[in-house]
């Protein structure tokens, strides 16, 4: 009986249904590829995937079942750019339940799948407040690479990632220079010398022909599995490393490009020296987090085409190398041509996702401010649907309702980037989502107070 | 009446009568209390100078719960002079054109380190914590507060706050004064200070002060530690307060030794300074109450107070206020059952609530914070209005601040503290167009010249940018 219940808890009253064929009719739908969102339109979902969506006119197959949201909105849901979701139960002083970084004695072969649970409860909360996937990067321990981050879902099951070792993550700023030992330089000669052992064992790893015609998964097969695999472990290496060997091979598939860096960096001159870290390694697919000096150097991240994941209202000079910090921006790099997409870097990475819609609105809002640059409302939720998905080269997969589309789809009670709405349906791969939490729950408890036959704990 | 000067030879005449007892001697005259400075830091705000204004054909919430469509507000000589329908502007009065556009009393943080945490961040601007032991009441904010501090005026200008309270931080069982300050850039923390604030007096219950000294292997390790040193603290304050009080009516050479930290608390007994208690789970809130009782003072405020949703009846019945964030949860335990409806349910218990930051980004955002709130609440069935809403972020916070007679609402007569937003405040599209404080104009969102850039900006990139 207990576990019976503890299952109805978890799962909410509306377990997630296999995924079905629905179409959602008469909403405000808004597609996330920065496009304007469209009256009395339609969301045609099929086997978890979208088949259309927008103002057409298609005949339904029979059985299909039709969700009438008039007055509400339909979008892709929400993902995140740059977080640490699922990473983090409790942030301090809570022994055990946080996962985001590590003092042990590897950094880029840590692979954050494993730290990721599913059933954290920063998942169903942002699960409730429309956020369908995220990108997860662990943090940093002693060195400058914290290791390969996912792309994970947040649907209630055991099943959360996406996509494993998309990315690595590496500090190059501030931060990178205090794990480096205390200054840039030491950062990114340790970075350089990284890259250099890594090319030491690249011919074990798949080449990227071979890499790219393959299976799904075997392009994303780590070179070394297991940090003693003999036919590594016994490949000549210089004497002066400093990166275990595991290290090493993780580095592999970044300088193959089969993986993209994720570098933060935040101060003007640092992101011109990754931009020049990207012509010395040219097979490195480059995508910068952070940026917040991004907007004075524009036209030369426009230039190298390299993406950014930005963290959209920093605006204080909050430390030396975010003096020229302004809610602008991302309206000006975007103004520049350079594409942009919103995360939470170092802003409650664990938990706060749902913040991204509000932030997003804050960027329409600069657009009545003079002197400032905002984005357009079709750009600003593009930037927390489609750009994230682009920045890990899944936007043919997730983050539009484009057709073909994961169907990651979000009814909200109106204006989407308005804070003060809401979802009133989250269907992540077309299968519906439960929206109760821990903190539903204790409303539920505690909606009225005046005292009953039996206390508070009694219900549920 | 007999003269006095009568008195003392009749006493005499008994002594001599009883054989010279030293008792009877001539009583010596005491000598008549000290009196201590009260406001050795005075406040040298003085309001600028500003023109009579009326803003006509707004929407005005009047941050009484009230709502006035395509209202006017006139505002001259530092105050408010009128809010009503269809106003006669005086001769020479600048006219502003509020139509689709909003006013409301300026928006007032319970809860900000603006000052004493600055930006940037460094180590050498770390001065919200004298965490050198539990108990520093005698430690006030303002003598850490950088008014250079450019986030006074990102909360001006995106944020529309006009006075703020900085409190020391929370590692303290007694962190020390909180300071008031109009939002008006100063050369000193002295010329921001609101003038006539009570000051508060930061405590904290839960897990930081434990956290801070219990790692340090001292008192408190647990939360039984914090109570029992608060309630030694108290104990004492109490005895210091009874012997001030006695020397202070009846003077004489005893002066009782001065102590800081206990002038404050006494400060606190007497009902001059109000206590705004750091305190996020409700068990601990009513350890707190019971303290309050004990000691007999009053808190003004729980701050943070995640879980007054548990206990909102008490809060109404104890009349004290929750400073609370609308979303923040489970970042520690103590914020672990922290829920979105928290602000509409103390308020729909009939308690005093209040949207704070303790951010220097939050501050910038309060009134879309109030706004997720409101939307919460209303989804759980708690119909607020807008009007009544904004309570939360001015008139409320003003109460807790004991200046609620001065600012808060745009009652007559009450410092012209006034925010013109460029569409409804409750939309995450919305900013100020323009901020008065004291009727002076501190922002105007079409003047570059209107918009404070601290000391610390000058010459660096993005010098007097829109931010």
């Amino acid at each position: 009986m207990i576990r019976l219940a503890l299952a109805a808890l978890l799962l909410g009253s509306a377990a997630p249904a296999a995924a079905e064929t629905f179409a959602i009719v008469n909403a405000t739908v808004a597609k996330g590829d920065g496009s304007a969102p469209i009256q009395g339109g339609t969301v045609v979902v099929r086997d978890g995937r979208i088949v259309a969506a927008g103002d057409m006119r298609m005949k339904l197959p029979a059985g299909t079942q039709v969700i009438d949201a008039t007055g509400k909105w339909v979008t892709p849901g929400i993902i995140a750019g740059f977080s640490r979701l699922g990473l983090s139960e409790v942030d301090l002083s809570a022994d055990g339940s946080s996962d985001v970084s590590a003092d042990g004695p590897f950094s880029a072969a840590i692979d954050v799948v494993p730290s990721i649970n599913p059933l954290d409860q920063t998942v169903a909360v942002n699960r409730a407040s429309g956020v369908t996937r995220a990108i997860v990067a662990p943090g940093t321990g002693k060195s400058i690479f914290a290791g390969q981050g996912a792309v994970i879902d947040t649907g209630a099951d055991m099943d959360p990632i996406t996509a494993a070792r998309k990315f690595q993550f590496v500090e190059l700023g501030e931060a990178g220079a205090a794990n480096a030992g205390g200054s840039r330089s030491s950062a990114f000669a340790l970075f350089r010398n990284a890259l250099r052992e890594a090319a030491q064992l690249r011919r074990y790893a798949p080449n990227v022909q071979s890499a790219r015609s393959g299976a799904p998964d075997e392009r994303d097969r780590p070179v070394v599995r297991d940090p003693n695999e003999s036919r590594v472990y016994t490949a000549q290496r210089n004497q002066d490393v400093l990166l275990t060997r595991y290290d090493a091979a993780a580095l592999v598939p970044v300088l193959q490009g089969r993986q993209y860096l994720f570098v933060h960096v935040e101060r003007a001159r640092d992101i011109l020296n990754v931009i020049d870290l990207a012509r010395e390694f040219p097979s490195i697919r480059l995508v910068l987090v952070g940026a917040s000096e991004g907007w004075t150097v524009a036209q030369r991240i426009a230039a190298a085409r390299v993406p950014v994941i930005a963290s959209p209202v920093n605006d204080l000079p909050a430390s030396f190398e975010q003096l020229a910090a302004t809610q602008s921006n991302v309206g000006r790099m975007r103004a520049a041509g350079v594409n942009v997409a919103v995360g939470t870097i170092d802003d409650n990475d664990t938990r706060n996702l749902f913040w991204e819609r509000q932030y997003a609105a804050n960027l329409v809002a600069l657009g009545k401010i003079p002197g400032a640059t905002g984005v357009s409302w079709g750009e600003a939720l593009a930037m927390i649907t489609s750009k994230p998905a682009e920045m890990v080269g899944m936007g043919g997969e997730i983050g539009s309702l484009a057709p073909g589309r994961r169907a990651d789809v979000v009814i909200w009670t109106g204006d989407p980037l308005e804070a003060s709405s809401a979802p009133e349906a989250v269907f992540i791969d077309g299968v519906r989502q439960p929206l109760e939490n821990h903190q539903t729950r204790l409303l539920q408890r505690y909606r009225y107070l005046p005292r009953r036959d039996l206390p508070e704990a009694y219900r549920h | 009446m007999v003269s006095n000067k009568l008195v003392p030879a009749a006493l005499t005449t008994v002594a001599l009568l009883l054989g010279g007892c030293a008792a009877f001697q001539e009583k010596p005259k005491k000598e008549p209390p000290i009196a201590i400075n009260q406001d050795p830091y005075p406040s040298t705000y003085v309001r600028y100078p500003g023109v009579p204004t009326v803003i006509r054909g707004a929407t005005i919430f009047d941050g009484d719960g009230h709502r006035l469509d395509k209202g006017d507000v006139l505002i001259a000589d530092g105050v408010i002079k009128a809010v009503e329908p269809n106003l006669m502007v005086p001769q020479g009065a600048v006219v502003i054109d509020g139509t689709g556009k909003y006013v409301t009393p300026g928006i007032i943080d319970v809860h900000s380190h603006l000052g004493d945490y600055p930006s940037p961040a460094v180590e050498s601007h770390s001065d919200g914590n004298e965490a050198t032991g539990p108990v520093r009441p005698e430690v006030w904010a303002e003598h850490s507060v950088w008014p250079q501090d450019p986030g006074f005026g990102r909360a001006l200008a995106n944020g529309g706050v006009t006075t703020l309270q900085i409190l020391p931080g929370s590692a303290n069982l007694f962190g020390g004064r909180s300071v008031v300050l109009k939002n008006v850039p100063a050369r000193t923390a002295q010329g921001m200070k609101f003038p006539g604030a009570p000051y508060g007096l930061k405590m904290a219950c839960g897990e930081n002060p434990k956290r801070v000294y219990g790692s340090k292997g001292t008192m408190p390790q647990t939360r039984m530690g914090n109570i029992a040193l608060a309630r030694e603290t108290w104990a004492k304050a109490v005895e210091y307060k009874r012997k001030w009080d006695k020397y202070e009516k009846e003077g004489g050479d005893d002066i009782p030794d001065r102590d800081l930290a206990m002038d404050t608390l006494r400060g606190v007994l007497e009902g001059k300074i109000l206590v705004h208690n750091h305190c996020y789970r409700a068990d601990e809130m009513a350890n707190m109450i019971d303290m309050s009782h004990e000691f007999g003072y009053h808190i003004a405020a729980f701050h943070h107070a995640v879980e007054s949703y548990k206990i909102a009846d008490i809060l109404a019945r104890e009349g004290i206020c929750s400073a609370m964030w609308a979303d923040w949860y489970g970042f520690k335990m103590e914020a672990y059952d922290a829920i979105k409806e928290n602000i509409p349910l103390v308020h729909n218990a009939g308690a005093c609530a209040i949207v704070h930051s303790d951010d220097p980004n939050g501050i910038q955002r309060l009134n879309q914070e109030a706004a997720k709130a409101l939307a919460d609440g209303r989804r759980a069935g708690i119909n607020i209005p807008d009007e009544v809403a904004w309570e939360w972020l001015s008139r409320n916070p003003a109460r807790a601040l004991g200046i609620l007679d001065r600012t808060g609402t745009l009652a007559v007569g009450k410092m012209a503290d006034v925010v013109l937003w460029n569409g409804n405040p409750f939309s995450d599209y919305t900013r100020p167009e323009r901020v008065w404080i004291d009727g002076a104009e501190m922002y105007d969102a079409n003047n570059p010249k209107r918009r404070p850039v601290s000391d610390f900006e000058l010459g660096q990139p993005g010098e007097g940018d829109t931010k």
